[in-house]
């Protein structure tokens, strides 16, 4: 076997589909071919189906963790799965599909770096399959895998499998995916999983693993703005380190570097970068998603909240937000409705201005009547927020265009956000 | 760090970028954090990523121990190395002492480890922790895969997987009400391999049992269990002297080892690359109980 290093690099993808997509023994055949599975998560496995009366082992018996799902022989929160290849190593946000968990898929593909759907041949694209792909676009995932699951029970058929390209790719059309691949596979025979099917000749496209292997995302990352959310100020106060003052945080975007003249948002000061710090190390550039410590020349006033950002490129400074919300909570999202939000390292409150519209998310359609917004909704709103944010829309930064409300009585996260242009 | 100049990150640099980025966070929003540490491997990889988070100031909250009676001594003793060189508080939660308050009841049944649960959650409040940081990750079980970054912990310590707040990218959510807490898992995606090849990396100290060395054992339900006061032969059991090392730490009672020849990180690291079973199913006693153990250990408020 060969050595899974520490050099590699990370993909962050997160699947969608129920349980008859198949898509649980998708992911039970990429652990099991990657060897990811140990034995004794096997041999478990195994005994349940057995017991169960089953003919096959059911390799969802792997991702369904809680007791309630296994007994409810349903997924209902997000489970987070890990394997390597010698490529690569793979983060898996496996959310569940059903409309109710809306809230979920979401969750699962704020952080990915590609959504992978599932649909099964015999019945093509489904409401749930374009909602699923809505709601990857929506979140801004750069690349998208569509897999057409169960190819052996329509024979292998290039027929079918070429209906359902020719159906997707003319809805896709009308969503924001830049990058599309659409592969026909079999999860439970295993093909064009980890190896291109002997069945299918008449594919030429990669296998699906060879895809997330080789699939290109270094250019995903924001490398034109430097924006950087200051965490908190490291002030040793000790003999060794007297004078230290150095300001924490992840880089959100651009390359950052010594000697870069930089300003300091919300007070607009300016000054240069005297060093770039990890712990022992002085790094010669700082890039997302690097956690560092910048050190300025000057000593001005910065602190928790803060962005340290370039003198000629700044995020937006506003106090009014015009987002795409998610409602994740029961009682519904009113204008008046006053919240927490937290963006970056800034908390805040905010008071809902107004419910624009509602958007189907499986149509597209723009209910514009629409003056609130349920459970697993999501619509256009304005908010006014009781000190200005510093935000770049959610297309152009994913870190610094998103947002979570939050419930001040419960303390719950009852929304997340993405910043529109022009906010 | 290895910067690259087509601006790549390798996994084990985003890894651990995401989590200093999660002790900052907890840090500048929880009132008064503590870090549990057992002096496992997990553990003492989350005190060098606080050490780095924080780096030159100290660590900016104690660490916290559960001193279960049977800890191995090794472990105790890497433990207090790493706690001196970073000028750390140490606060150690003893289940003895639990018992000897009647804040837990051993009725000779229950496990150290149930015994621990009480313990801990006693320290916690006591010491008025807002936030606990463990070394859990989600790769270790399937319960675990569930569980948030910030999980959040009633009143009573307990954990609700069905109500669980929803995490989007890295913003977390550090609310609270009085008498809550937040368990916070900087490791969650984290594997063990991960964890191997950064202890390597960095050059951590680590206990010396996680090494191949010469230890009595006893061989009992398909575990190796090291001989000691804790641990002796039953009828029919012999203790044998055999080349082992240890997978995971916990109490001596219940956590076994595995015949290895691996001494050195690098040879760990094969070990480990080809290994074919689970470090909990393979040492772990606590977790066999039940297909759900670990589920019910932490809804009761277990790491």
């Amino acid at each position: 076997m060969a050595r899974v290093g520490a050099d590699m690099d990370l993909l962050r993808f997160a699947t969608a589909g129920s349980v008859d997509d198949g898509k649980s023994t998708l992911i039970g055949r990429l652990l099991l071919d990657s060897k990811s599975i140990f034995e004794d998560q096997l041999a478990s496995v195994e005994a349940t189906s057995a017991s169960k009366g089953y003919d096959y082992t059911d390799l969802a018996l792997l991702t369904d963790g809680l007791r309630s799902e296994r007994e409810q022989g349903i997924t209902i929160d997000v489970a987070y799965r890990y394997f390597a290849t010698p490529k690569r190593k793979f983060i898996i946000a496996d959310t569940p599909g059903h409309v109710q968990y809306t809230r979920n898929m979401v969750t699962g593909a704020s952080t990915a770096d590609l959504g992978l759907v599932l649909v099964d041949a015999r019945h093509g694209l489904t409401e749930q399959s374009r909602r699923h792909a809505v709601l990857l676009s929506l979140l801004r995932v750069p690349h998208l895998v569509l897999a057409v699951n169960k190819m052996d029970l329509v024979d292998y058929d290039q027929a079918v499998f070429e209906r359902i390209v020719a159906e997707f790719t003319a809805f896709a059309s009308k969503l924001n995916i830049p990058d599309l691949l659409v592969v026909p596979i079999s999860a439970l025979k295993g093909d064009n999983v980890v190896a291109r099917s002997e069945a299918m000749g008449w594919y030429e496209g990669p296998s699906l693993m060879h895809h997330l292997e080789h699939v290109h995302i270094a250019s995903d990352r924001e490398l034109r703005d430097v924006r950087f959310p200051v965490q908190c100020v490291i002030r040793p106060k000790s003999d060794e380190h007297h004078d230290y003052r150095g300001y924490a945080g992840q880089v959100a975007g651009g390359v950052l570097k010594p000697g870069d003249e930089v300003m300091v948002l919300p007070s607009g000061m300016t000054s240069t970068v005297a060093g770039i710090d990890l712990f022992d190390e002085q790094l010669a550039e700082a890039y997302a998603p690097m956690s560092v410590v910048v050190r300025l020349t000057d000593d001005v006033d910065v602190s928790r909240g803060d962005m340290i950002c370039r003198t000629k490129n700044m995020p937006t400074q506003t106090q009014d937000v015009d987002a795409m919300v998610c409602w994740m909570t029961t009682a519904p999202l009113r204008a008046g409705q006053k919240l927490a939000i937290k963006h970056t390292t800034r908390t805040a409150r905010t008071i809902v201005k107004d419910v624009q519209y509602r958007l189907d998310v499986n149509t597209l359609h723009r209910d514009l009547g629409a003056d609130q917004l349920g459970l697993n909704e999501i619509g256009r709103v304005q908010l006014r927020v009781t000190q200005p944010l510093l935000v770049d829309a959610y297309e152009r930064n994913r870190t610094t265009g998103s947002f979570i409300l939050i419930d001040e009585a419960t303390g719950g996260t009852v929304g997340a956000g993405m910043i529109n242009t022009g906010s | 760090m290895q910067t690259h100049s087509d601006y790549r990150l390798s996994q084990l640099d985003e890894l651990e970028a995401e989590s200093i980025h999660i002790f900052r966070e907890v840090a500048a929003e929880l009132e008064r954090p503590v870090l549990m540490c057992s002096g496992g491997k997990d553990s003492i990889v989350m005190l060098r990523l606080a050490e780095k988070a924080f780096h030159p100031a100290k660590l900016p909250f104690p660490v916290l121990q559960v001193d279960t009676g049977f800890d191995f001594p090794e472990v105790l003793a890497a433990r207090d190395n790493w706690v001196d060189r970073l000028g750390a508080r140490l606060v150690v939660a003893s289940v003895d002492e639990a018992i000897r308050h009647g804040v837990v009841v051993d009725d000779g049944k229950t496990s150290r480890n149930r015994l621990q649960i009480g313990t801990l959650l006693h320290a916690i409040e006591e010491g008025g922790f807002t936030a606990a940081f463990g070394g859990g990750r989600r790769d270790e079980e399937k319960a675990r895969a569930k569980e948030r970054i910030y999980s959040h912990r009633d009143e009573f310590g307990q954990w609700d997987p069905k109500n669980q707040r929803p995490e989007l990218w890295s913003l977390y959510n550090g609310r609270l009400h009085a008498g809550e807490h937040m368990r916070v898992f900087p490791l969650s995606n984290w594997t063990e391999l991960d964890i191997w090849h950064y202890i390597a990396r960095e050059r951590i100290e680590i206990p010396s049992i996680y090494f191949a060395h010469e230890r009595k054992v006893i061989a009992r339900d398909g575990m190796l269990l090291s001989a000691s006061d804790a641990v002796q032969p039953r009828a029919g059991e012999m203790v044998e002297e055999r080349t082992v090392r240890f997978r995971t730490v916990g109490d001596m009672t219940l956590t076994g080892c595995v015949e290895s020849q691996a001494d050195t990180l690098e040879k760990i690291i094969d070990e480990i690359a080809v290994a074919r079973v689970t470090e909990r199913g393979a040492t772990r006693g606590d977790d066999r109980f039940s297909e759900a153990a670990m589920e019910d250990r932490k809804k009761e408020g277990y790491f």
